[in-house]
């Protein structure tokens, strides 16, 4: 068992590009779902369209890196619009319907055979990051504390992250303690209520959809740098429900549970994964557990722990108790 | 001496309706609300068919009838939380039909709820700067500057802080809503909609399910939104309520005005009775429905008889 690896990964998971990309998305749930009470299951796919707008503009086009974002935001913002006007009118549970089936139709789009010439088919799209990392002021090395450092690439990658994190966390808390929050929650409680003090509340949810999806598109973009490639299967369904997980877990409707609900999420499912895998070649587990069997039981392990954790503090870590009881009168 | 004790507001209400007609639909002096042929289906089901109504400005008005006569679902349409299939409706001469009931809201015709509907995860002050209209601050941009909306923010919370008071619930003010008595929710829904400062109030069963002891404070507030100038319509079905705080009673079946009046002889109209009760359902028999009763089951009885024959 080299427990030093376990903690030196485990560490790494905790800032990792992972957890910025899915802090993010979970940033963009926790506005939708968490305060406006909006079931948008297809977080994946506004991830999916910034990242691909940006990557099928500069590596199929041949355009500006910049264009490229202008291009990935305003499909994201063209995309929430698009689901937005005909189901904001109507009950919660066409959102979450139609916006799970968008996320795949997206998916599938992506991926299809019709239009490789365009997104690259199941292979992606690659070389569009240069423009990226030439504006790395980092210079060649590694950079961090002993044996937990990153490269110059990754590094700049995880500082744009973070910087957004903080940026988007800062515009969270402005907003939510402003009147324009206060109707965002009041339509999460009662929307018939809201409409009869004279809220458009078809607009605010349009507004809490936009902006949700648009904090979600800066993950898609960070997804797309980091890894130097955008793959269609990157953003399935699961990638939605893990985000979900992240609000949940930190607790719905706090500025921010999303970061330390990712970071937590990330940092179990790699120190489980590591700690598995070396004990499995240590010998140290029965002969039941293989290293190709140990991924699915580390998620079982981790689905148990957030079980365990929902079930004895079901507002999660920075949720208020008192809020989870009034669901119960 | 008995006049004196009426407060100024209720003798004008009731000098406007002093010599009206009994007639549904009948003209009032100086309505707040004219409704015209107003019909909503569900289907093959005429739920709303109501020709012609008004409400007179400055009076506490009760719309009362049997379940299912259609009174919340006319509220609905009036307020525009449900669209109608014809006709058209006024307020302060402005037409509503088809107008947005957030739009309706701000027009200044404010509605409480059967089923109230306090957001219970907001504090009770929460819900009370809610209701407050043309918020800078609820603009998503102006929202990120909060020099922009502190100011009426404290305007809003000032005037919260006094509604709250007269409705009894500022030891309540930073309390979860939800955590309220069904009667204290009543209480906060009706002072929540005078934050939106509405000319007419529309109240929904403002009884249903309050205690008794709060029964009466609740009466009291309602009188006093008269008091203060606002028109009131309510749905209820205690006829105490009715008789205690109305000026004027209008009486839906079957989703028809059949009647309206004066709270204190309404209730004893042969319509309303007939409404609630059923057409003569205690009156005597007369000798020819016997005899044609008699020749109707005779003719039956023949005609079995031919047809076994």
């Amino acid at each position: 068992m080299d427990w030093n690896t376990i903690f030196v990964t485990t560490v790494k998971a905790s800032i990792g590009l992972e957890t910025v990309v899915y802090a993010l998305a979970a940033i963009g749930i926790n506005i939708q779902f968490g305060y406006a009470g909006l079931l948008n299951f297809g977080q994946a796919a506004f991830l999916g369209v910034a990242a691909y707008g940006m990557a099928v503009t500069v590596a199929t086009f041949h355009l500006p890196f910049w264009l490229g974002i202008l291009i990935g935001l305003a499909a994201t913002i063209v995309l929430a619009f698009l689901l937005g006007i005909p189901t904001l009118r109507l009950r919660a549970d066409y959102l979450a319907i139609v916006t799970i089936a968008a996320a795949e139709i997206v998916r599938l789009v992506f991926r299809s055979v019709k239009f490789s010439s365009v997104f690259g088919g199941s292979d992606g799209r690659q070389n569009f990051s240069g423009d990226f990392f030439a504006m790395n002021p980092y210079s060649p090395g590694t950079y961090g504390i002993g044996p937990i450092s990153f490269n110059e690439r990754v590094t700049w990658v995880l500082t744009v992250g973070w910087v957004l994190i903080a940026i988007t966390c800062g515009l969270v808390y402005l907003l939510m303690k402003s009147p324009w929050g206060r109707v965002l929650k009041a339509i999460r409680e009662d929307e018939d209520a809201v409409r009869s003090l004279g809220k458009n509340v078809f607009s605010y949810k349009m507004q809490a959809l936009v902006l949700g999806g648009v904090v979600g598109c800066l993950g898609g973009f960070l997804f797309a740098l980091g890894q130097a490639s955008v793959q269609p299967d990157l953003f399935s369904t699961e990638f939605t429900f893990y985000a979900y997980t992240i609000v949940i877990l930190g607790g719905a409707a706090r500025v921010f549970s999303p970061v330390v609900g990712a970071a937590l999420f990330w940092v179990l499912l790699v120190f489980v994964g590591n700690t598995l895998s070396e004990a499995v070649s240590a010998g140290l587990l029965p002969s039941l557990f293989t290293v190709n069997n140990i991924g699915a039981v580390r998620f079982m392990l981790v689905g148990l722990g957030l079980m365990l954790l929902l079930i004895f503090r079901p507002q999660g870590i920075f949720g208020d108790k008192r809020e989870i009881a009034l669901d119960a009168r | 001496m008995h006049a004196d004790t009426t407060p100024a507001r209720k003798a004008a209400a009731l000098a406007a309706f002093a010599g009206l007609d009994r007639e549904p639909g009948v003209a009032k002096p100086d309505p707040i609300l004219v409704v015209d042929k107003v019909v909503r289906r569900f289907g093959g089901l005429t739920a709303v068919d109501v020709d012609h109504v008004e409400v007179q400005r400055g009076s506490i008005t009760a719309l009362i009838g049997p379940n299912g006569a259609g009174k919340t679902t006319f509220f609905n349409q009036l307020t525009g939380f449900d669209s109608a299939d014809e006709g058209s409706w006024a307020f302060n001469g402005k037409q509503l039909k088809g107008v947005p009931a957030h739009r309706v809201a701000r027009a200044g015709m404010v509605r409480t709820f059967q089923l109230t509907k306090a957001l219970s995860k907001l504090t009770v002050m929460e819900n009370m700067r809610l209701g407050a209209q043309n918020q800078r601050g609820e603009n998503f941009f102006r929202a990120l500057i909060p020099g922009s909306w502190r100011r009426q923010e404290d305007e809003i919370t000032e005037r919260a802080e006094e509604l709250l008071e007269r409705f009894k619930l500022d030891a309540k003010r930073d309390d979860f809503a939800g955590s309220l008595s069904g009667g204290q929710r009543k209480l906060l829904e009706m002072a929540r909609a005078l934050m939106v400062g509405p000319e007419l109030v529309m109240l929904d069963e403002p009884m249903a399910g309050v205690n008794p002891a709060l029964t009466q404070s609740l009466l009291g507030h309602v009188k006093d939104l008269r008091e203060e100038g606002m028109t009131v319509l309510f749905v209820e079905h205690d006829m105490d309520m009715v008789r205690d705080i109305s000026d004027w009673v209008i009486v839906m079946a079957q989703g028809n005005v059949i009647a309206e009046g004066p709270p204190d002889t309404i209730m004893s109209d042969p319509r309303v009775i007939d409404a609630y009760l059923g057409a003569h359902h205690d009156a005597p028999m007369s000798a020819e429905e016997f005899e044609e009763q008699l020749q109707e089951a005779e003719a039956e009885l023949e005609s079995e008889i031919e047809e076994k024959a």
